[in-house]
């Protein structure tokens, strides 16, 4: 057959191609030809991932051998060089962080155990391709993609702005091209020696991204995210140890075709891998900690790559967890983590910080979802995935931009910018509203998780209820941030360039994705279903279908019926109790003239910060702890 | 279909006039707890239309549109209810329409405005938990989310859901605007001296306003009526019930701080609610 011969080369080109610009923009210096390079690469890796999507067959897993036989030995190679570099930049490492090269030395001896040690038998597909790992595809493709377009003019005006701090610009773009790479590796990897070898190539790749600008800060945090991952690494070296036995090849096939109870501790192993590396509780201080790199790097961890890698594996465990006691902790762990980020969120005013929490917030849904297992939450969980990659990218560029023309992350500082910035504005709040406003994007997952939920397990229901609550708060409060017109502002600089055309699509996808979802699902997520579970899944009736396109099309019809106001209404000041003094201003005591001033409400003595991460980590830990043991 | 859409037009056309005249009855009922006489049954319409014909102001040119998204999704919501269709549909509608309300009093950018705002979304953090488990209830005691299955399907919810009952008469309290919890707006002018998040409305715009609010009163004793609706003429008879219950609870009490307000209604969802949800979950499954 024809075509999925060409599925197959679309594999293996995504998982080569990007180490092409990785390494020509390893050796570049030039501003021009860097961009020129990035733009082509990125293009050239979307193209592929989107034909790549359109030519797999619809509902089909290809299974995809790989005859050369220096694919394993590059992989054992190249892993040992991973390990390896990663000893040797445990040098910087202070004392209290002594346990992290150890931790990294005994998931090599224990791989290299898993290696050369035993026998186990040859695995003859290492790579495969379904629904879900396109669809992944497509999201690490093109929102990768824009991402990488969006750094280079980023990175000119952060190396402007920080004359101090080295430029190490061409080992920047050498590590974002290898992280799409290996990303690629993650979803594509059957064979679990590949999937660990990619996984800890993301692992590295977010270690030296997250340490980009060489302040004390940095590193510490970039060792955190290098400790906390590595112990995520041990757990999945160890779950290879048990997985593969003389007589079944170590694949990832194993959640699905082993005997129900032998895969669950290795696949309760792996969840533990993807629950570091998806920054849930107790793991998530990598993650907030990853704040302090340059804006495109956060950008990529929290869309398309790193902390999806960690819940895309989590899904695929589905299969082994669904049922079983390890499965509902797992859950457990996701709901505690969707519901405790959600309330953090609320007390934070610094943007990166609030994205850091809802990521981590959306993320325990995601892991919640995967625990129990059913198909109408694997088929939100699907969604979670999809719907997150694309708002979360449009909202970490936003803030990046933002923070280039106002000088600040801070949410309080962003008042006003519908007058000043409108285009930037208008990134953010499609952004906002399609991560948790009805009919848009994230709620409709939700809307099929509480159905889901409701059936099987009431306790994850009532902290959805729980968390949508605060998660609905923070959102809002920031979008009255963005839209409030102090009066007298003035339009100001806005976006150019590459940053424009990289927000721009991404404001298409993002409201593409939340008005065609439908097709979303029907071409990779309900097809996926239906392999995986024999049975096809009708979430979305044509009813309700038709009430979510009649209230996005009230949405769009009625900002244009109230600008046909035949005439322009009369223009009065707020109102400031009769002491106006002009525009924004009022006499106060002793005829002082004051400007208004307003601010957000954060709640930080209603949700005491400390005491919430206190509480939930000690909870997701005794959960965590509680999962293996069972298993 | 035909039911659907009757339901639809009844609601569009009748609505208002009932929740216009609940609110007639609310202030003479007030008023007569307070030892007043109090205006005619008829007095919001004439109010209503007195407004309409005013001469209106606005800050900025933004603030109308949200005023008229927030009546647009109020009808819009109450359309899935009365046509019988998903609940939780009916409720994400609603949130909707009440993040446009707070996101019109944020675009003003003035000072009473904004706090009406915030406690606006305040108000709709302590009630949101509480009435998404009440939908959830009624689908574990229902075997549905839809209004039409679980109006006629003759079971009787209230028996089932009695602790999401009484919970969602704590959070009805918030959502009609009532003391002891109407944080961003309220009914009586000796409750506050500048009302919050209609601030900058005036004329046509804060019509509007008044008119959302019945119709969003009305589509909540709709929820009190789907407790009772395994017999219809019961449930009306509740849903009045209800509302008188909530005009003297309102003259009784003094408004309550936001974090009373919270604590209050999270406690009632988790109490309340979460515990008549297991039961129901444990026995009827």
């Amino acid at each position: 057959m024809e075509t999925p011969l060409k599925a197959q080369h679309l594999v293996i080109f995504l998982l080569l191609f990007p180490l092409g610009p990785a390494l020509l923009l390893a050796a570049v210096r030039g501003a021009g030809f860097r961009r020129l390079l990035v733009g082509a690469g990125a293009a050239a890796t979307a193209a592929a991932s989107v034909a790549l999507a359109a030519v797999l067959p619809s509902g089909e897993t290809l299974w995809i051998a790989f005859a050369s036989p220096f694919a394993d030995q590059a992989v054992i190679v190249g892993e040992i060089v991973v390990t390896l570099f990663l000893l040797a930049a445990c040098r910087r490492i202070r004392r209290r962080e002594a346990w992290i090269p150890v931790v990294i030395a005994a998931q090599g001896l224990l791989l290299g155990w898993a290696e050369f040690g035993r026998d186990l038998p040859p695995v003859a597909t290492p790579l495969y391709v379904d629904p879900f790992s396109a669809l992944m595809a497509a999201i690490i493709g093109i929102v990768g993609g824009l991402i990488a377009l969006y750094s280079p003019g980023y990175m000119a005006d952060h190396h402007r702005r920080h004359p101090e701090e080295k430029d190490r610009r061409r080992g920047f773009f050498f590590l974002i091209f290898l992280f799409l790479s290996a990303m690629f590796g993650v979803v594509f990897a059957n064979h679990l020696l590949w999937l660990y070898f990619f996984w800890e190539i993301t692992t590295l790749c977010s270690f030296l991204m997250i340490g980009y600008t060489g302040t004390e800060e940095a590193t510490r945090n970039a060792f955190r995210a290098l400790g906390m991952n590595a112990l995520g690494g041990l757990a999945f070296a160890l779950a290879i140890v048990l997985a593969g036995t003389s007589s079944s090849a170590p694949t990832l096939e194993f959640a699905r075709v082993a005997a129900p109870g032998a895969a669950l501790l290795p696949a309760a192993l792996l969840a533990f891998a993807g629950l570091t590396k998806s920054a849930q509780l107790p793991f998530s201080s990598w993650l907030l900690g990853a704040m302090v790199a340059p804006t495109p790097v956060s950008a990529l961890l929290h869309s398309s790559t790193m902390v999806k890698a960690g819940v895309f594996v989590v899904v695929k465990l589905a299969p082994a967890l669904h049922g079983t006691r390890t499965g509902f902790l797992l859950a457990l762990v996701g709901g505690t983590t969707f519901l405790a980020a959600a309330l953090l969120a609320v007390t934070q005013s610094h943007a990166k910080r609030v994205l850091a929490w809802s990521t981590v917030s959306n993320l325990g849904l995601i892991v919640a979802c995967a625990g129990v297992g059913t198909p109408e939450t694997l088929w939100a969980a699907a969604m979670l995935i999809l719907f997150h990659a694309v708002a979360k990218a449009l909202l970490f560029l936003g803030v990046g931009a933002i923070e280039h023309r106002v000088g600040s992350r801070d949410i309080e500082d962003m008042g006003g910018l519908i007058a000043t910035r409108p285009r930037l504005a208008i990134a953010m709040i499609v952004g906002i509203l399609g991560m948790f406003l009805a009919p848009f994007g994230m709620l409709i997952s939700k809307w099929a998780c509480l159905k889901a939920l409701a059936d099987h397990n009431l306790l994850l229901a009532v902290l959805l209820a729980f968390g949508s609550g605060p998660t609905l708060f923070f959102w809002t409060k920031w979008l009255g941030k963005l839209i409030s017109v102090p009066s007298g502002a003035r339009a100001s600089d806005d976006v150019v360039g590459d940053e424009r055309l990289a927000l721009s699509v991404l404001v298409l996808l993002t409201a593409g994705a939340c008005g065609l979802f439908p097709l979303a699902a029907a071409w990779f997520v309900d097809p996926w279903i239906l392999g995986l579970f024999g049975a096809p899944l009708a979430l979305l009736t044509r009813s309700n279908l038709l009430i979510m396109a009649a209230m996005l099309g009230m949405l769009v019809i009625l900002p244009a019926i109230s600008f046909l106001q035949p005439r322009e209404p009369r223009r009065v000041p707020p109102y400031l109790a009769g002491a106006n003094a002009g525009g924004d201003a009022f006499t106060g005591a002793l005829g002082a003239t004051h400007a208004v001033s307003l601010r957000n409400y954060y709640l930080a003595d209603f949700f005491e910060e400390n005491a919430i991460v206190r509480t939930a980590t000690g909870l997701a830990l005794l959960l965590t702890v509680g999962m293996l043991a069972l298993a | 279909m035909k039911t659907a859409l009757l339901g639809v037009v009844l609601w569009l056309i009748a609505a208002p006039l009932v929740g216009g005249l609940l609110a007639g009855a609310d202030r003479i009922l007030s008023a007569r707890l307070q030892g007043r006489v109090g205006p005619p049954l008829l007095q919001p319409f004439y109010d209503a239309l007195k407004l309409w014909d005013k001469r209106g102001g606005v800050v900025n040119r933004f603030q109308n549109f949200y005023m008229v998204a927030f009546f647009a999704f109020v009808l819009a919501s109450g359309a899935i209810f009365f046509a019988g269709g998903d609940l939780l549909l009916v409720i994400f509608a609603l949130t909707l329409a009440g993040v446009m309300l707070a996101l019109g009093a944020w675009s003003t950018h003035s000072p009473y405005s904004h706090v009406g705002a915030e406690r606006e979304i305040l108000q709709m953090m302590a009630y949101e938990p509480m009435l998404l488990l009440a939908a959830v209830g009624m689908y574990l005691a229902g075997r549905s989310f839809h209004v039409n299955a679980l109006a006629s399907s003759g079971i009787p919810l209230v028996l089932q859901l009695p602790g999401v009952f009484l919970g969602f008469l704590l959070i009805l309290t918030i959502k009609l605007r009532k003391s002891p919890f109407d944080l961003s707006a309220s009914h009586h002018a000796h409750q506050e001296l500048v009302r919050g998040i209609t601030t900058e409305y005036s004329g046509r715009s804060l019509a509007l306003f008044e008119i959302a609010h019945w119709y969003e009163n009305v589509l909540l004793l709709g929820f009190v009526w789907l407790f009772f609706a395994f017999n219809p003429a019961l449930g009306v008879a509740a849903a009045l019930a209800v509302y008188f219950l909530e005009v003297v609870v309102d003259n009784a009490y003094a408004r309550l701080t936001w974090k009373v307000t919270v604590r209050a209604a999270w406690i009632a969802a988790a109490i309340l609610g979460a515990t008549n949800l297991a039961v129901v979950k444990l026995l009827l499954r």
